[in-house]
């Protein structure tokens, strides 16, 4: 078993065209699903969505001591919204499961394997 | 007594070519057995190594082969066995494959159960680049060394090795599996494989004496069309490389000089071949779903009917260089297309056609206007042209061709 982060990346200042509450309602229910069946099938790890990024604390050591600022810590304009963990047999598994993500929330999927956890 | 002559048995050059040939299929046997490129790759690379020593004073052995796969298994085994990681690691196989006494020598019971197969799936798995995929399938399947991967894909070496270094490392980091994937996940992942299988054929076809290659190439394209019969581009593949190879011995001449299609004795055609790749084609036809493969199989198909150049049916080949157009529009079919138009309308019509077109790193880009021009009788020009397609000629044959004024026995 290797495990996987899917990742859902979200561009600031990009914004999806504006979703009705019912189109709201229809996505959030996806992704219930969607977790239902990540838990049935044995696949769940954890997951959650985040908030936007300007929410996000960074600590850092700066000449000894623990230096606390405000913002991400990427400059990028790329900012990660929202992730699972997943565990499956291989890659060709964890992609059947990004598709499924992909499907639910309507934005790219990134798959990346953990380094070996257990051992 | 023991024969004690100095003159051995083999010599390195044939050890090096039954190597080449056998060496794909021990890899990927010894992938699945243990689970690991480089462990495979290794093992396999001292089993030649072994074979270097022995094979020039022992002879060869009844089935080399099963004696490289035997060898490089035990090998391992051996390494294995020093360290602690990997003494795991044999506990994993032994556990994985139980009841199978001599893994070593598998039987084959089915295309499915290639060993070959899996690895060409597992080298071309869209989550690595199409040229990971290329040279993984060159480097791992075909026996090729990094350099001769490199040429082929006219990259430095260094660079073709990190390729392949980062490639083997996805493999083995994301658990990109080694198996054929399952029916309903078959087509979109036979793409890049058949891509993979028509330029391994190409590399073998232009490549300096690799003529194992071809066959490799031709092997893998048939196990490919039978495996998926509902796949009319993997049938449309094996026609188009059956139809190249039954030409294959009439394109260079004993010194290694190239015969272009007009020029070659098309008694000496291998027809078995030509009417194998035909009857491929004829069924495509019937089930018209055509593809890149189906068609360029179709255009070998009319050359092969033809009993001379004169008398090949130009207009079908450029109607079904049309139809190439419309499903694979790229300057190079765009280029191959202007050739047979120029037969139809006479070289003037085709110059404009390539003179068009953005080809100027494509050395047959030059060669074909070398040609036209020397046609028209603009024979500075053509002289320029067939020097400038001879300083980019990626092998010796090709450029003494060129550089010759392309045979100019017309």
């Amino acid at each position: 078993m290797a495990q996987y982060l899917l990742s859902v990346h979200s561009v600031e200042g990009e914004t999806a065209p504006a979703m009705s509450d019912e189109e709201m309602q229809q996505s959030w229910k996806r992704i219930q699903v969607l977790n239902e069946e990540l838990r049935a099938a044995g696949a769940w790890v954890f997951g959650g969505a985040l908030h936007e990024a300007d929410t996000a604390t960074v600590v850092r050591m700066s000449e000894g001591e623990v230096l606390t600022t405000d913002g991400p810590f990427a400059e990028s304009k790329e900012h990660l919204g929202g992730f699972y963990i997943i565990e499956t047999d291989d890659l060709d598994a964890a992609l059947v499961w990004a598709s499924k993500t992909t499907e639910a929330v309507g934005k790219p999927i990134e798959v990346r394997p953990f380094r070996a956890s257990e051992a | 007594m023991r024969d004690l002559d100095a003159s051995p048995k083999v010599d390195a050059a044939q050890i090096g070519r039954i190597f080449r040939e056998e060496s794909g299929r021990s890899v990927a046997t010894l992938i699945r057995i243990f689970g690991d490129i480089d462990i495979a790759e290794d093992a396999v690379q001292e089993a030649f190594a072994v074979a270097l020593r022995k094979w020039p004073f022992d002879g060869l052995p009844p089935n080399p082969g099963g004696w490289i796969t035997t060898t490089a298994r035990n090998r391992a085994i051996e390494r294995l066995r020093r360290e602690v990681r990997g003494r795991e690691l044999l506990s994993e196989v032994a556990t994985l494959s139980p009841g199978n006494d001599d893994p070593g020598m598998p039987k084959e019971v089915g295309p499915v159960q290639d060993d070959r197969l899996r690895l060409i799936f597992t080298c071309c798995h869209p989550a690595l680049s199409a040229e990971a995929q290329v040279a993984l399938t060159l480097r791992l399947l075909c026996g090729m060394t990094t350099d001769e991967v490199a040429r082929a894909f006219l990259v430095a070496e260094p660079t073709m090795a990190q390729r392949l270094v980062r490639a083997k490392r996805k493999i083995k980091a994301a658990r990109i599996p080694y198996r054929v994937p399952e029916d309903h996940e078959l087509s979109g992942r036979l793409r890049p494989v058949l891509a993979v299988v028509y330029l391994v054929y190409n590399a073998g076809l232009t490549g300096p004496g690799e003529p194992g290659l071809c066959s490799e190439a031709i092997r893998l394209a048939r196990i490919l069309s039978t495996l998926m019969p509902d796949e009319p581009e993997a049938a449309g593949l094996l026609a188009l490389l059956l139809l190249t190879e039954s030409r294959r011995a009439l394109r260079t001449r004993p010194d290694g000089s190239l015969v272009v299609l007009g020029e070659q004795d098309r008694t000496r055609w291998d027809r078995v071949l030509i009417e194998e790749g035909q009857a491929i084609v004829r069924r495509c036809l019937r089930r018209n779903q055509p593809g890149p493969y189906q068609l360029q199989a179709a255009i070998n198909a009319v050359h092969a009917d033809a009993p001379t150049v004169e008398q090949t049916d130009w207009w079908q080949i450029v109607a079904l260089y049309d139809q190439l157009l419309a499903v694979a529009p790229t300057p190079v079919v765009a280029l191959n297309r202007a050739i047979a138009i120029g037969e139809v309308r006479g070289p003037a019509a085709a110059l404009a056609l390539v003179d068009d077109l953005d080809l100027d790193n494509y050395y047959p880009f030059h060669a074909t206007r070398a040609d036209l021009l020397r046609r028209l009788g603009r024979h500075a020009e053509a002289a320029a042209a067939y020097e400038r397609a001879a300083a980019m000629a990626p092998t010796n044959a090709e450029r003494d061709f060129l550089r010759l004024g392309g045979r100019a026995s017309r």
